[in-house]
Formats: C-alpha cells, structure tokens, sequence
C-alpha cells in the first residue's frame, strides 16, 4: 500500500440545494433500479407467486359465472399489489433496516436532506415495480385473455402518476414513523398488509362495500387509483366504478399533497426526536 | 474563526433505559458522558482511549449530530452541532469498525459512488478519485466486485475510502481497526495518519480501545472511563507521569490466593494488576521505588508462589490507564460487558 498524493486531494466545489437534493434522489434510487438487474430470483417470487392468487381468483369468478370484465379486474389488481407490498416492506420498514445495517446514520451526517433519501428510495421503488407489474399484466392477460379499451390514454397516465405519488407519500410518511421503532417494525407492516389487500379492492370493485368503508378505504390512494383505472381500461368499468373519474382524481390530488407535506414535516420531528432520544442508532434505549 | 476542530463544554449525556417485563413503566437512567470538556486543534489526530463501555461512541454521535447532548454544549468546526447540524454535516464523515453500511448488491466502486452524491461530489471526479483511493489501499483489482464478496479487512479499507472520499474537514473514526487482522490494521493505521498528514487542515478524532493504537497514531490522547475524561494530553506527557516510577512485569507460578489488593497493601506499590496466563500468573506492578519490589517478593514467597521471569519496562498508555483508573483495561471491560458505549 502507498500512501500518495490521493490523499492530499482537495475536492472541488460541491453541489448544494436543489442540485444536491436531485443528486441524492438519482444516487439513492440507482441501488434499487440496479439491485433488480442483478437478482433476478423477483421473476419467480414477484410474478410467479402473485399470478397463483390472480388465477384463484379468476376460476372462483369464472365458476359463478360473474361477468368477464372481473377477470381483467383481478389482472390489473394483481399487478398493483406489487406498489402495495413495495411501499410496505421497501418504504415504510425500509428505515428501520437501513438503521440495522448502519446506513441510517450515514444519510443523517450527510449534508443531504432525508427527504431526498425517502424520494430516491421511492423513485427507485417505483421503478422497479413498475416492471414487475407491466410483467404481470402482460403475463395475466396472455393467460386469461383479458382486452382493454381504454377511454383515455391521458386520464390513465394522470390517475396512475398520481396514485404512485400519493401511494409512495404515504410511504415516505410511514417511514418516518417507523424511525422510532425496532422490530416492531416487521410486525406491522406484517399487520398491514393482508388488511389493505382487502380494503383497497385489489380483487373486486370496492363498489361492493357500503360507501363509508369505501370513503374510509379510500384513505389508501391505491383504492382510488385502481377504481379509477378500472373505470378507464374496461367498458363497464364506470358503471362498476365507486366515485366518477374526474372526483377521484381530485382526491388523488388531495392525497399527494396531504402526504408529501405530511412526511417532509412527519420527518424533521421524528428525526429531531430520534436524535434526542438516541434512537437514530439504537434499537432500544 | 476558532483554530478548534473540536470543543466541549461540560458534555454529558444520559440515557433512560426501559426496565425488564416486570418492570417496564420504570425508566432507568445511565450516564454515558459526564462533564467531557475537549478541545481539539485543527491538523489534530486526536484518540478517545477506553474501554468498551466508556462513552467514546456515545461521544462521537453527538459530535456527529446523531445523538442530543442532555448538558453541555459541543462545537464542530465552529458550529454548534445541536444548533446548526446542516452546517456541520458538510464538513465531516464518519466511518465506524465493523460496519456493514452501503448495499450487497452493488460494487465497491458503485457503494463509494452512491454516498459521494449525498456530498454533492461531481460524479466525474468522485469516480476518478474513487479509482486514485482504491489503488491507494490496494484494492484497485476490487474496484467490480460486489461489497457483499469482501472480507472483513477489505471491506474496512473501503469504508475507510468513503470517509476521505468527501475530502472532510473532521473524520470521525469510531474503532476502525476493529475485528481486521493484524496486517489489515497495520495497512490502515498508515492510511489514516498519511491522511492527517497530507493537509494540515484535516482533523481526525479516533476512538479505540488498543492501547497501541492510540500510542503509534494520535498526537494528543484523551483517557476515558465510565463517561468521564481522566486524562488528556500526548502520549508522551501521559508516560512522562509514570517515568519517576518503576514498573514491573512478573511471571509466576498459580497465585495461591494473592488478590491484587494484598500487593497494593504494600508500602510504596501504587498499583497492581493480576491477570491468568497458561499455567500461571502474570502480575504488573507499578511501584513508586523499585526498592518495594523486595516486599512483593516477600509475599510471593510466603505464599509459595515461585517467580518465572521478572522484567522491568518503560511505561506503556496501559501503565497510565491502570494508574488513572485502578484496573487494567481488560479487567474494566470484562466487568463492565453490558454498558453504554
């Protein structure tokens, strides 16, 4: 080993507000994009495994005989549990992991804001299960014969962005909460995730609850976002559609902005207590 | 703007520990720092030297902005890290031993990469500087392989990259020899003091619980225990205390009994400390008159204990612990396994 002149470096001029908070997006995001080209075992557990609950449900509604437009349902609701289980196990819990391996403390010391680390994670997660869901629909409609019409290529866009934007808020929001905890944190996203399958209508149109628990579930932006998409790429989408298009895209705004405002202010508290409390890099004090 | 890379006022820190079951609503209280008062100068290497326990990690996290002192103050390049965290994170990094940050999945080129961003380094020469560091440690032909493939040294090596790669004006180094063999120590002592040496603006605060450690690197060190500082100074200076004192190393046959106390009793021994060694006893005296080693000889003799080999040596950092504190090093840590660090 030599010690040389590397080591009397001087590093230029470094980047600051907006251009370092996009540098910590691209650079946080890079190990999710890049981490799925090189694991390729998602293939069997993210497609595979999802399409065995996507075909239960299709020969149960095939055997009663329910109309044809609920085997599409049951493909487009099965590729959007892939954002589901991504913001609960990759988001959400995500901190309380990055603090076991000793990452958390890293983004902390670093000049960058938290906020662009939760938003390159998020960016990163997107991404990436973008092409497990595009592989399930394209999958799950080659095997069922699913068509779709679409009504509006821009509505459809417009809805997905935004259910992906509050969805993965909430996401951001959660993760701030779950800072303060240790293992609890495994338990909950355990408890969440079958509840939300549920509610959010994943396999059916929510059109079959009473309209309070629907409003309530629409709490979840996936609830709306997939309503809405249903409405937009099958004929009797609308007629099974809870609210009309245009009222869920406004309150898939409402949600973005309830969320992202919720987990930048959620953060710089649970941050300051985490800090206070010791609990940045500690489990349990 | 102060010449201080660091400063303490009266820095504690304690921290409520949750009871057992039984007693989970009482809170207990564990003071990990207790009126720390430092001050280290620009161009510094400075060493925390204690046991495991003593408050050297908790005092690196709150300089570090990770944890909240709950008394006193602490400045980082004259900032106040409490007050004004952003404008300390630019200026510092950290790397801890044994750590396992960054991601399995991606290289040791893309792991050093991605933390540079957080810095705002330019991608271009982060890469390039990436390449000129790696070489420098030897790990140029690892610059693909995934961090997950590393061994434990190697990995450290690249973790001890990530912490310059920032170029920071304070490194933090909590234990970064810790668990790497003896050569994989030895090759990043080196880089750590080429580092502070390269730029007499760099500071380096280490912690470490290797007496040699902080003996070979730190130009200043600052003895701790229990939370508190007993000491600060260079390691010379520290020595220089004992140098009016004799210090002796005995190997013996099994102690019969003998208790450290039973020799400190003794006129003229200040202290003592007892330690097992295969098929006998190795006992370190530290005797204000060499004339008292004949009174511990009396003793080893009325207890049949035989004497293997007796030298007489400089003093040692371990020496200036054991006389600060009463114990040896070892013998603190293995009482105090559970505690705060």
């Amino acid at each position: 080993m030599q010690t040389d002149k590397a080591l009397a470096f001087h590093a230029s001029e470094k980047a600051t507000g907006w251009r370092l908070f996009l540098k910590t997006i691209a650079a946080r995001a890079y190990p999710r994009v890049i981490g799925q080209q090189r694991e390729k075992s998602w293939i069997f557990f993210d497609i595979f495994l999802p399409m065995l609950a996507v075909s239960a449900y299709v020969f149960v509604y095939r055997a009663i005989g329910a109309p044809e437009e609920y085997v599409g349902f049951v493909v487009v609701g099965g590729a959007m549990t892939s954002f589901w289980m991504n913001v609960l196990w990759s988001m959400s819990s995500q901190l309380y992991w990055e603090k076991e391996q000793g990452n958390l403390a890293l983004y902390i010391i670093a000049p960058n804001s938290m906020m662009a680390i939760l938003l390159g994670m998020a960016v990163g997660g997107l991404f990436a299960t973008a092409l497990r869901a595009v592989a399930i629909i394209l999958v799950g409609s080659l095997m069922f014969n699913v068509t779709y019409s679409v009504a509006s290529f821009t509505q459809l866009l417009l809805v997905f962005l935004l259910a992906m934007t509050a969805l993965y808020g909430m996401g951001m929001m959660s993760a701030s909460l779950f800072l303060l905890l240790s293992r609890e944190a495994w338990h909950i996203s355990n408890l969440a995730q079958e509840p939300v399958y549920l509610v959010s209508g994943f396999y059916f149109p929510i059109k079959s609850f009473n309209f309070w628990l629907a409003a309530a579930a629409s709490f979840i932006p996936l609830t709306l976002g997939l309503d809405a998409m249903r409405q937009l790429v099958f004929p009797s989408g609308a007629l099974l559609g809870f609210l009309s298009v245009k009222v869920e895209i406004i309150v898939l705004i409402v949600l973005c902005v309830l969320f992202l405002t919720g987990a930048r202010f959620l953060l710089d508290y649970m941050e300051k207590l985490a800090i206070r409390e010791g609990r940045l890099t500690e489990s349990r004090r | 703007m102060s010449n201080h890379a660091i400063e303490t006022k009266d820095l504690g820190r304690i921290y409520k520990i949750r009871g057992n079951k039984k007693e989970k609503r009482i809170r207990k209280e564990l003071i990990a720092l207790q009126d720390v008062n430092l001050t280290v100068e620009r161009g510094e290497l400075f060493g925390l030297l204690g046991p495991n326990g003593a408050g050297k990690t908790t005092l690196i996290k709150i300089l570090t902005t990770l944890l909240a002192p709950t008394s006193g103050w602490a400045r980082v390049a004259s900032h106040d890290v409490i007050q004004h965290p952003s404008l300390v994170r630019p200026l510092i990094n950290m790397v801890s031993g044994g750590e396992s940050s960054g991601y399995g999945l991606l290289t040791v080129r893309e792991n050093l990469w991605m933390f540079s961003q957080f810095y705002g380094m330019p991608s271009k020469e982060a890469n390039q500087r990436i390449v000129d560091l790696l070489k420098m440690v030897g790990l140029e032909d690892r610059l693909h392989t995934k961090s997950s493939d590393l061994s434990t040294g190697l990995r450290q090596k690249m973790n001890i990259v990530r912490g310059f790669l920032t170029d920071p004006e304070v490194l933090f180094l909590d234990e970064p020899t810790l668990g790497l063999d003896v050569g994989a120590a030895r090759d990043v002592r080196r880089l750590i003091r080429g580092w502070v040496d390269a730029n007499k603006s760099r500071t380096l605060l280490l912690t470490t619980h290797y007496m040699v450690e902080a003996e070979e690197l730190c130009d200043r060190v600052a003895i701790i225990n229990k939370g508190r500082v007993l000491a600060c100074d260079t390691p010379a200076n520290l020595k220089r205390n004992l140098q009016r004192d004799a210090i002796f190393e005995i190997e013996t046959s099994p102690l019969n009994g003998l208790t450290s106390q039973m020799l400190q009793d003794q006129p003229e021994v200040r202290k003592a400390a007892l330690s097992d060694i295969e098929g006998g006893a190795r006992l370190e005296l530290i005797l204000q008159e060499e004339s008292a080693l004949a009174s511990v000889i009396n003793i080893l003799t009325q207890k049949e204990v035989k004497v293997r080999r007796l030298s007489k040596r400089e003093p040692t950092l371990e020496d200036v612990f054991m006389d600060l504190v009463g114990q040896k090093m070892e013998d603190v840590e293995k009482e105090e396994a559970p505690h705060a660090d």
